[in-house]
Parts: structure tokens; C-alpha cells; sequence
């Protein structure tokens, strides 16, 4: 078994007398990629800001390994346009030097936004910009919550190969909120199905029959375990991999 | 030059220095609105300060304080909207500062003084109050400035990486109060959001870091309070007023100069 990072144990969470997360217990593995998944409202985030240590649960215990370094991805940020900030020097705001921050945009292919203003960014590239600060303090537990909101297909699919590749090369735990099953389950050892409690949990193909799985999603959302070797279009149509390389400085999202 | 003009003058620059930094974050952090706030509870300060026989540097500093921490505690029950609730506190404090004053027959506030500065009323122990306190908000400043800016791009992202949100935040609202009882000299306690961001909204035309725009919005607010005390001066107006009216006129001159630029 691999190192536990991370325990939480029966946990409650109410806002205003209203119950969002009930009685969850899980745990987070060095090297383990835990999805959450669930319908809006499910408490997902909620659930990763205890996890983070942002919100104090109203019962149940979270006991984090005292080794623990978290590298966090908001689902979004918005920083004021008074504020002139670069996207260099927001990534310094996480304690790293420059050269070290520099390196982490290089790593996301976005090094040539360095010196542009953090606000100028689109949708895509700000969501590299917050990946690259989440892996500058080398975490071994990264949270990112919805990592892809607001990419288009092709960016996402990019995005989620760079996630699996940071897991393997930083031998991090990563725990990802997602409300989008199919792109992200074929990498994840661990499907943790929430809707306020956890309905049920884990390898996603067990998940993926669970009858409590189903109630929410229905069939049709239901994961191949077989590894998709092509990519679509928008239209639906096969794309021939081959045929459709990028050179070097072509960055889309 | 004469005393009261010199007196002015330094009063009026040491306290547009502290004004350009804090300002900005005043204007990054969307807190116009509360400074009003902070600045109107100050008006009640005096009356409670006079009422009570206390120190109004010690008034003037505790109400907005107190309000402040107050703010805090309703905006988490989460009850109304921040913007509801500050105008509610804003405008009954302003009002209570009023009424409050107007109870105290014995004792004669010059009420238009407190409404709008009185720049050339400044005495030689105000200087080193407001010497004082701006050196102790500078200080602070620069202790905490990068978990300030920290806090201001995303609390939460700082929060995990490990800084202590609450604490750097109180400390803000600590050094808000400060300025704002210091800005009351100046500029009255009606005008003295204006003060924190004209100037700040105005170096954000010319900055591409936080730090060169609190440099610049330091530079612009003494440009203008030298600006305002020439034409309190020679034309004989309001000093506080003169002050904002140049920050105003700035701001204006900042807008042409970004146009020329694109």
C-alpha cells in the first residue's frame, strides 16, 4: 500500500442549517488519482476545500500525514483588472523564484505569457497558469477542482494528459473534482461518487455499474474500459492522429 | 511661507503617502464603499470622543475599528448583502455622528471642519501624530505587502499555500482605520475615499506592477495635495475639497494620456 496522505473520517458540513456534505469518510494515496464526481449542488467542492483545510467541518475528524505539501487549482479566480499583476510574477505569489516559475510555465507550454497581465489570459491558458502554480511547491497532494471549466474539447484533452503526466512525474496524490466522466475515468484509480454522501466508490468500472452510479447519471454516460486510441471533432467525426500534429509554438485550447 | 501654509503642506504629503499604497488596495479589493464606512463611523468617533471626555485621536481610531470587526461578523452570518449592510452602518453612523454633536450644547465642533478637513488648521502636534501613525503604516505595509497582494489575488490559493488570511486581513482593516483618522485632517470625513482612490485609479494608467502603482498613486496623491493647497491659496477655496478637485482633474489628464497611447 501506498503512503496515506490524507484521512477524513464521518464528516458533517451544514451551511445555514442546511446539510451538504453527510457522514463522508475517504482517503487519498501517494500516486493515486481520486475523481470526485457527482450532480451540481453534490457538495463536491465543498468537499475539497475540507479536504484542503479551507472550511472546518462541523464533525468528523481530517487527519492529513504531517509530510503533506497541497498544490491547489481553483475552479476559477478573479483578480480585479485594477490590479496590475503578470502571470510570472502570480505564479511568485506562491514563495517560488522567478527561474522556478518561468520553468513551471515552460512546463505547461504557456512560457511565452510570462510578461502578459494574468487578467489577458483566455479561459484555457489561465487554467495552465493555475496548474503551473499548484506544481510549484512540488505538492504530494494535488487538489484541483474542476480542472477543465470553461475549455473547449480539444484543450481538455490536452489538460488532462499534462495532469496525468504531473501525477507521474511529481509521484503526487491528485484529487480531482470533475463533473465530466468519460475523459477523465480511464486515469483515475478511484471514482468517488458524491451526492452530499458518498453513493458509492471505487475503480471506475465498478463505479460505473453501481446501481446508485446509474440513478444519478443514467446508462448512456457509462465509462469504456478499453483505452480510446483517437480522438473527435466537434462534429463526432474521427480524427487521424497521425495526420493532425502541431508544430512546436502552436498553442490552442 | 508662512507656519500655518508649511504646516499644511507636510500634513497634507504625509498623509497622501500612506494614502497611494493603501489606496490601491482599496481600489484592487473593491473596498470603496467600506472605506466610506470606516470613514463615517470616524465622525462618530469625535461625538462619542467629546461626549465622553476621551481622546479623539483614541475615538477616531476604535469606532471605525469597532465597526470594522462588526462588518465582519455580520458578513458572515451572511444574513443581508455587504453592500446593503455597509450602507446601512455607513449612513446610521454618520448620522448618529451628527445627531450625537448636536446634543452637546456646551461644546462648540466645527462641524464643516470634520465634514471636510481643515488642511490649515494643522498644528505642530498634529504633524508628529501624523508623522507617527504613517510610519507605523508604513512599516506594517511593508512587512506584510507581499501577503497583502497575496490575499488580494485569491485568499484561498494563499490560504493553502500557508498564509494566515484573517490575520493579514485584520491587519488591513488596522491600517485602514489608521489612514482614515488621519485623512479626516485633511480632507474631511466625506472625502476621504476619494483621496485613497482617485490617486490609485489614476497610477493604474501608467503601472504594470502592484508596486509601481503604489509608488505612483504615493506620487500623484502629493502632486495633488500641492495642487490643492495653491489653489486653496490663491483663490481662497476649501482646502479639502481643492485637494480632491486636483485628483479629479489628474485622473482626467491620465485618461487622455492612455488614449494618446493606443
Amino acid at each position: 500500500m501506498s503512503k496515506l496522505l490524507l484521512k477524513l473520517e464521518s464528516i458533517h458540513k451544514a451551511f445555514a442549517g442546511k446539510s451538504v456534505i453527510e457522514d463522508v469518510s475517504l482517503s487519498l494515496h501517494q500516486g493515486e488519482i481520486t475523481t470526485l464526481i457527482g450532480p451540481n449542488g453534490a457538495g463536491k467542492s465543498t468537499l475539497a476545500k475540507i479536504i484542503l483545510g479551507l472550511i472546518k467541518p462541523d464533525s468528523g475528524s481530517r487527519v492529513a500525514s504531517s509530510a503533506i505539501r497541497i498544490g491547489y487549482m481553483p475552479q476559477k479566480v478573479t483578480i480585479d483588472p485594477t490590479l496590475p499583476i503578470s502571470t510570472v510574477r502570480f505564479l511568485q505569489l506562491a514563495n517560488a523564484s522567478q527561474q522556478a516559475c518561468h520553468d513551471a510555465l515552460e512546463s505547461m507550454s504557456i512560457g511565452h505569457l510570462a510578461k502578459t497581465p494574468i487578467q489577458n489570459l483566455s479561459g484555457g491558458e489561465l487554467q495552465r497558469a493555475l496548474l503551473a502554480r499548484a506544481i510549484l511547491r512540488k505538492p504530494n497532494l494535488l487538489v484541483l477542482d474542476e480542472p477543465v471549466q470553461g475549455v473547449d474539447v480539444n484543450g481538455q484533452n490536452e489538460l488532462y494528459k499534462m495532469i496525468n503526466s504531473l501525477a507521474t512525474s511529481l509521484n503526487c496524490a491528485v484529487l480531482m473534482v470533475s463533473h465530466d466522466l468519460h475523459l477523465v475515468m480511464s486515469a483515475t484509480d478511484q471514482v468517488i461518487c458524491l451526492n452530499r454522501h458518498i453513493c458509492c466508490q471505487g475503480h471506475p468500472e465498478q463505479v460505473t455499474q453501481d446501481p446508485a452510479f446509474i440513478d444519478i447519471f443514467g446508462q448512456t454516460t457509462a465509462v469504456y474500459s478499453h483505452h480510446h486510441d483517437h480522438n473527435h471533432n466537434l462534429h463526432g467525426e474521427v480524427l487521424n492522429e497521425t495526420a493532425h500534429t502541431h508544430g512546436a509554438d502552436c498553442h490552442h485550447d | 511661507m508662512t507656519d500655518f501654509l508649511l504646516y499644511a503642506l507636510l500634513a497634507g504629503l504625509g498623509v497622501a503617502l500612506v494614502a497611494g499604497p493603501l489606496g490601491c488596495f482599496v481600489v484592487w479589493r473593491r473596498m470603496a464603499y467600506f472605506g466610506d464606512t470606516l470613514a463615517h463611523s470616524a465622525l462618530l468617533g469625535v461625538s462619542l470622543g467629546v461626549l465622553l471626555d476621551i481622546n479623539l485621536n483614541i475615538t477616531i481610531i476604535a469606532i471605525p475599528l469597532t465597526m470594522a470587526i462588526g462588518l465582519v461578523f455580520l458578513e458572515q452570518r451572511g444574513f443581508l448583502a455587504l453592500d446593503t449592510l455597509l450602507g446601512i452602518l455607513s449612513h446610521s453612523a454618520l448620522a448618529a455622528g451628527l445627531v450625537v454633536i448636536s446634543l452637546l450644547p456646551d461644546v462648540r465642533v466645527d462641524l464643516m471642519s470634520l465634514l471636510f478637513g481643515d488642511l490649515l488648521a494643522v498644528t505642530k502636534n498634529d504633524l508628529w501624530m501624523i508623522y507617527t501613525v504613517a510610519a507605523a503604516v508604513m512599516a506594517l505595509l511593508g512587512l506584510l505587502w507581499k501577503q497583502l497582494i497575496n490575499i488580494t489575488v485569491d485568499p484561498e490559493l494563499a490560504a493553502v499555500e500557508g498564509t494566515n488570511v484573517t490575520l493579514v486581513r485584520t491587519a488591513l482593516m488596522l491600517i485602514t482605520a489608521l489612514v482614515i483618522a488621519l485623512a479626516m485632517k485633511v480632507v474631511g470625513v466625506l472625502l476621504i475615499t476619494a483621496l485613497l482612490i482617485i490617486p490609485a485609479a489614476t497610477a493604474r494608467r501608467v503601472s504594470h506592477t502592484p508596486e509601481q502603482m503604489a509608488i505612483a498613486a504615493s506620487l500623484i496623491a502629493m502632486l495633488t495635495v500641492v495642487m490643492g493647497l495653491a489653489m486653496s491659496w490663491n483663490l481662497d477655496t476649501p482646502a479639502g475639497p481643492s485637494v480632491v478637485i486636483s485628483a479629479s482633474l489628474l485622473f482626467c489628464l491620465s485618461l487622455a494620456y492612455r488614449r494618446q497611447l493606443s
